[in-house]
């Protein structure tokens, strides 16, 4: 079986040392984790928590399992492919501006991405999207020379 | 109230009559409770690692939950062993460790450690309670979750100033609110229809069965299956004494020094059905030519254990218990097959053997099958780990649930003695006999004294060989017999590489046992020889009070049978000669 990327969404309980357990449990089975992201839901008892794996279908099915056991956690759900879902990225870029300066704001506006700042030689860039897009970003700018990249991590909300 | 009063309160509320315990600094104030206290007995061991294991035994013997009391930074990773222990083996306790007062947590304070970080991974759930208001709740909770579901322990640690704290208006929860934790006890009825639907349609179905058909006391409704459809079964190490060993469909232990008729019966089965077990390398040996013909059932109350380790075709979530009672309505009764007749065979064929002599030191397997035949009907058996652990699960006649006491997923060696200590103060009255190796003894042998001090007369058998002998048996099969550091006689004078006992042995073994059982308070006794042996245990046993018992066994007696690690297991070493 191959390796895919999973987007597993979690409810947790808004309790200390809830993270340290998520993550914990990952490592100690052995997996890596792509990108984590928490949040308190609109009842701040209750946090939601992105997590991003690349596995297999079958070990990202045990992992799933094994999340779903902590006491701490309610709902553990593998969104990945689920249509019902919108998963987003938010990604922040410093590029040199040494190259074609021009080119860079043509892309820009092409990603509909927004300029944050704008100094002698670099441009701080930032763009919201899904993986795909983000992605596409990446690999539009990377010719540039990206001196700095930051991003949220995928997080998602049901849509219906 | 003060939270130290607070935790005793919750404690009978939980129906605990005995705890084992160590002080230390941060635990003065519940040691203090404790001083005024007259319902609760509190047993002091010598070591933390000897409470836990106590309070695993107390557990493991009656099914209630057991509980230790340890102080911060020492005594919490003394404890770690027998938590970790407790959490392999799915066990029911509750280990509460004093913390540094809330305001020095993380300043690397005098006996601070971080007891919550370090039971994360070894317990079912920890707590680190920094309010006395939350001290009432994580009680109630704790005793549920250690319980309830599976099994498994459960850590609370009380920094100093919530347990010296007062609370108004204490009130004992009666309920606990858990959004995140609701085990599935009821089968999907669904699904047990399938399974029964497999068990009619198979021509050669095995039941495979362990720790969880104890935990749920489904013992008499597994047989009550077994007996309606004529289908053999298997238990693990874990689930010895669910069944007698001479019950008809019986086929013994499975696995790495399992019975020939248990790892063949796996191998060849159509549909094994798998119930309150985890496929454990130990027993299923090379995983990927593991019962290669059977379709998987897998009934199990933790939903992760699962398709963990194998494809399964048929899961089903739920207490053994509720699931194969749901599952024996829907099944309608099968003659005995073929299947059950050649298996029953192998069983036959196939029992187990050992040489033995009227003279010189005794084969470990007869101490074995002597123990069997002098101890009382109802004996508790706790073993250690190694050797003699193998020797007892196969040799000894094991009859009735609880009655087998072993640490099986960690193999904790030193577990034997304090473990039957505890099991003695859970069941007073009853016969309660440690097995352990000359090895595994010397890890806690402390606790000696504590059952002197304390009356708890457990019968503690030392099988000795002199050796660390279940690596010594890797050593001699996969090693070319280099005895590295695994013979206990060993001195500086040695050559450095020795292949065994020889003439030029130092003659001196130490610590002699008979002595230090004696220094301690308890009776020794020794048989040297095969000829010595059964007065000696009929001495011991009949003695009115905690006894040592060493016999000098053979010092190169192997295990078997015996599947070498990364084969099938059927790929079987029967006995010396193969």
């Amino acid at each position: 079986m191959r390796n895919e990327k999973h987007t597993i969404r979690l409810k947790v309980v808004n309790t200390v040392g809830v993270m340290a357990r998520i993550t914990g449990l990952i490592s100690q089975r052995g997996y890596n984790i792509d990108s984590i992201i928490a949040n308190p839901t609109v009842d701040p008892s209750f946090y939601t928590v992105h997590l991003v794996l690349t596995e297999t279908a079958e070990k990202i099915e045990q992992i799933s399992k094994q999340l779903n056991k902590l006491i701490d956690v309610i709902k553990v759900m593998d969104i990945s492919h689920n249509m019902n879902y919108i998963v987003r990225e938010f990604v922040m870029v410093k590029i040199s501006t040494s190259k074609k300066r021009s080119d860079i704001l043509q892309l820009i506006q092409t990603f509909e991405a927004k300029m944050l700042d704008l100094g002698p030689h670099h441009v701080v860039v930032s763009v919201t999207g899904s993986p795909r897009k983000i992605q596409r970003f990446l690999e539009a700018f990377q010719p540039f020379g990206i001196q700095e990249l930051d991003r949220s991590g995928e997080f998602a909300l049901l849509d219906v | 109230m003060n939270g130290s009063e607070i935790i005793i309160d919750a404690l009978k509320h939980e129906g605990v009559d005995t705890l084992f315990g160590y002080p230390g600094g941060v635990v003065i104030p519940i040691f203090d409770a404790l001083y005024r206290e007259d319902e609760l007995k509190v047993v002091l061991n010598r070591h933390e690692q000897a409470a836990v294991h106590a309070a695993d035994g107390y557990s493991r013997s009656t099914g209630r939950v057991g509980v230790a009391l340890v102080t911060s930074g020492p005594g919490a990773t003394n404890a770690i062993t027998g938590i970790a222990t407790a959490k392999l083996d799915s066990v029911p306790i509750v280990v509460i460790s004093g913390q540094v007062k809330n305001d020095y947590i993380g300043t690397d304070g005098f006996q601070e450690v971080d007891m919550s970080g370090m039971t994360r991974t070894i317990s079912k759930h920890n707590y680190l309670v920094s309010d006395i208001n939350d001290l009432p709740r994580v009680m109630k909770e704790a005793f549920y979750i250690a319980r309830t579901g599976r099994p498994g322990p459960v850590s609370i640690d009380i920094p100093v100033d919530v347990s010296s704290a007062e609370l108004k208006n204490y009130k004992y929860p009666s309920e606990v609110q858990l959004p995140g934790y609701k085990p599935t006890v009821e089968g999907n009825p669904k699904q047990i229809k399938k399974l029964a639907t497999a068990i009619q349609n198979a021509e050669k179905p095995l039941f495979y069965t362990g720790g969880g058909i104890v935990a749920s006391s489904a013992e008499e409704i597994l047989l009550k299956v077994v007996e309606k459809t004529n289908i053999p079964f298997v238990t693990t190490l874990m689930g010895l004494g669910t069944a007698g060993t001479d019950h008809p469909l019986y086929l013994g232990m499975p696995g790495m020094h399992g019975r020939y008729a248990a790892n063949h019966a796996m191998m060849q089965c159509d549909l094994l059905i798998a119930v309150g077990v985890r496929f454990d390398d130990r027993v299923t040996g090379d995983l990927s030519k593991f019962a290669p013909l059977a379709s998987i059932a897998h009934i199990d109350i933790d939903p992760a254990e699962i398709g963990k380790n194998i494809h399964t075709e048929i899961p089903v979530v739920g207490d053994a218990k509720h699931v194969l009672e749901e599952l024996e309505e829907v099944l309608k009764p099968r003659p005995a097959n073929g299947w059950c007749k050649i298996t029953s065979q192998w069983r036959k064929d196939t029992a187990l053997k050992y040489k033995h002599y009227e003279e010189g030191e005794a084969a470990p397997q007869y101490i074995i099958e002597r123990i069997s035949e002098l101890s009382k009907d109802d004996a508790i058996i706790v073993t250690d780990v190694g050797q003699q652990q193998m020797f007892s699960a196969l040799y000894y006649n094991h009859q009735k649930p609880r009655c087998f006491i072993s640490s099986g997923g960690l193999g904790t060696m030193g577990f034997g003695l304090p473990a039957a200590l505890g099991a003695a103060m859970a069941n007073p009255g009853r016969q309660v006999i440690a097995i352990s190796g000359d090895g595994g003894f010397q890890m806690n042998m402390q606790e000696l004294a504590t059952c002197a001090l304390n009356g708890i007369p457990v019968k503690a058998i030392i099988l000795n060989n002199q050796y660390l002998g279940m690596v010594r048996q890797w050593q001699e099969m996969f090693w070319d017999k280099n005895y590295s550091k695994v013979c206990l006689k060993q001195t500086p004078e040695c050559p450095k590489q020795c292949k065994g006992p020889n003439k030029n042995c130092p003659s001196k073994y130490l610590p002699d046992f008979v002595k230090t059982a004696e220094a301690s308070g308890v009776k020794g006794l020794r048989a040297e020889t095969v000829k010595e042996v059964d007065a000696v245990l009929k001495e011991g046993l009949a003695y009115n009070g905690p006894v040592v018992m060493e016999f000098m066994v053979r010092k190169e007696e192997n295990v078997y049978p015996m599947v070498p690690g990364g084969k099938a297991i059927d790929e079987m070493i029967m006995g010396e000669d193969e």
